[in-house]
């Protein structure tokens, strides 16, 4: 067996790489063991979208050298880790070996959800998971002409526009009428489909897939539920993600749709923390465990947790979930409650996705649009409780402020709600007027 | 084009240059690495953008490439106001 290992962190996104810069911000001495399935560590996830694209090499997904590393003094470790022992304090790997530690904190993520249909592992089915994954659209992308894709949330989009990008000809099955339909309102839902159609996506609405065909193990094409084929060299789903659970539930843990952590990111074993996309975690807000699949979220958690375990006693203080992501070319920033109920397109949850932001109560919403500029308010009785900001992101920063902040808005509310009300004005006004009397 | 055109394009680069910075919104940013890939003398921006610290690198021109490449608005120049206090002062 392996000699002790102090800390131990199984996963290397970015909940994991953050637990060890938190570990050693405590902990200079300590061993520090970093597990990974991935041959390729630390990479940014949110990145593969633009590697699709072919803004970014892949070299350049990497934010750390070797060299960051071994000044954190973090040994990486590339293996697969089969149980964990909670009793004896170990991990088993697949090839044997055993690594005992003193805490353990695992940050193994989220995995794409299969679709349930025959064929689904013909050559040519694709997910967007990791690296791997993009190196296999880029190859099929050159090889192939024509794509399927279907799903929805960010990642389904960013595969649409990746095989756009490589100059496939790409058909978007929606189950629904629309894109993202409890997220974002119908307007939104349009300017995003409207600029798809543009760079050239046949979208099909109220479309599922009723058939894969093959031939030699390969996808020629497919048929959809109304009986129409279309042949295609690729087939690529989004339909969700699934947190990677199972070494958690084998060992004990308790587990929801999540592994249940409470606000030090402990779970059900006080020596054994997670964090990240694989955590479910307590929302002082509501009083529910929830999940979220976003990249700044994780990284708090994953240094809340770190420092934990270095023997802190710190509390997570779950903030208004917030994303910015680029939807059909159009920067998009998603923050608070923005929509409610189900989309047909994801069973559960996407990546880049909170489950807080369908949990919407009766509230209003006003809009502005001006061209592709789009900002929605939804506003409570004396708060914003969130909003949606498509294009310039002029008010991004002040939207974000004063939803995290539950600022008041009952000065500006009614004229907020006047017809053609000069929305950036206001909220501006207001920010600007807050942050000076904050700062007093 | 000429000498003087290149000295008042000199100048303009030098006066961004103590007029403001480039700064990241560290709350947006994914680490994707377009800001890095793309500047043209090599500066790690990201690693700036991971710490939340303001380019403060004597080699960035300003020319704000990683501003206008983030796909998610991390970036944006922010002034300090230097320039104006000097030439007020001075």
């Amino acid at each position: 067996m392996a000699p002790m290992t102090d800390y131990l962190i199984i996963g290397s996104g970015v909940a994991g790489i953050a637990a060890v810069d938190a570990i050693r911000s405590q902990d200079q001495r300590s061993r520090i063991i970093l597990i990974s399935n991935e041959r390729e560590g630390f990479y940014s996830r949110p990145g593969l979208a633009y590697y699709l694209t072919g803004e970014l090499v892949e070299a350049d997904l990497k934010p750390f050298s070797k060299q960051i590393f071994d000044e954190l003094r973090c040994r990486c470790v590339h293996a697969e880790v089969s149980a964990i022992v909670p009793s004896q304090r170990m991990i088993q790997l697949q090839d044997g070996g055993q690594i005992p530690y003193k805490r353990l904190l695992i940050a193994t993520g989220a995995q794409a959800a299969r679709m349930d249909i025959p064929g689904l592992d013909s050559k040519g089915v694709v997910k967007l998971d990791n690296i791997a994954d993009v190196r296999l659209i880029r190859k099929l992308a050159r090889r192939g002409k024509r794509a399927v894709v279907i799903g929805g949330g960010i990642t389904a989009l960013e595969i649409v526009e990746g095989l756009v990008a490589n100059k496939v000809i790409t058909h978007y099955f929606l189950r629904g009428k629309r894109y993202w339909s409890n997220v974002l309102d119908v307007t939104e839902s349009r300017i995003v489909e409207h600029k798809l159609k543009e760079e050239g996506v046949k979208i099909h609405y109220q479309t599922s897939l009723e058939r894969i065909f093959e031939k030699r193990g390969r996808i020629t094409g497919v048929r959809t539920q109304a009986g129409q084929d279309i042949k295609c060299d690729l087939l690529a789903y989004a339909i969700g993600i699934r947190p990677r659970v199972d070494l958690a539930r084998a060992c004990g843990l308790e587990v929801d749709r999540g592994i249940i952590v409470n606000q030090h990111q402990q779970t059900s074993q006080p020596t054994i923390f997670a964090a990240g996309d694989v955590a479910q975690v307590y929302d002082p807000n509501t009083g529910n465990y929830v999940i979220d699949s976003l990249w700044g979220l994780a990284r708090e958690q994953g240094w809340i947790a770190g420092l934990n375990m270095a023997g802190a006693n710190q509390a997570y203080m779950r903030g208004t979930p917030f994303n910015v992501t680029r939807l059909a070319n159009l920067t998009t920033t998603i923050v608070g409650t923005v929509g409610k109920g189900q989309d047909d397109d994801l069973h559960g949850i996407a990546r880049g996705d909170s489950e807080v932001w369908r949990q919407l109560p009766d509230a209003i919403a006003v809009q502005s649009d001006f061209e592709v500029n789009h900002i929605r308010l939804i506003l409570g009785d004396n708060t914003l409780l969130g909003s949606i900001i498509m294009g310039d992101q002029t008010l991004s920063q002040p939207l974000r402020e004063l939803i995290n902040n539950n600022v008041p808005i009952t000065s500006i509310r009614e004229k907020l709600l006047e017809p053609n009300a000069p929305l950036t004005d206001l909220i501006i006004d207001h920010w600007t007027h807050w942050k000076s009397s904050h700062a007093n | 084009m000429n000498i003087r055109y290149i000295f008042q394009q000199e100048k303009t680069r030098r006066q961004a240059l103590v007029e403001g910075t480039v700064f990241p919104d560290s709350a947006r940013c994914v680490q994707c690495g377009i800001c890095s890939f793309n500047c043209p003398i090599g500066i790690n921006v990201r690693s700036h953008a991971w710490c939340g610290q303001p380019i403060q690198d004597s080699h960035c021109l300003t020319c704000g490439e990683c501003i206008n490449r983030c796909p998610r608005g991390v970036l944006s120049f922010v002034r300090t106001n230097l320039y104006t206090r000097q030439s007020q002062s001075g």
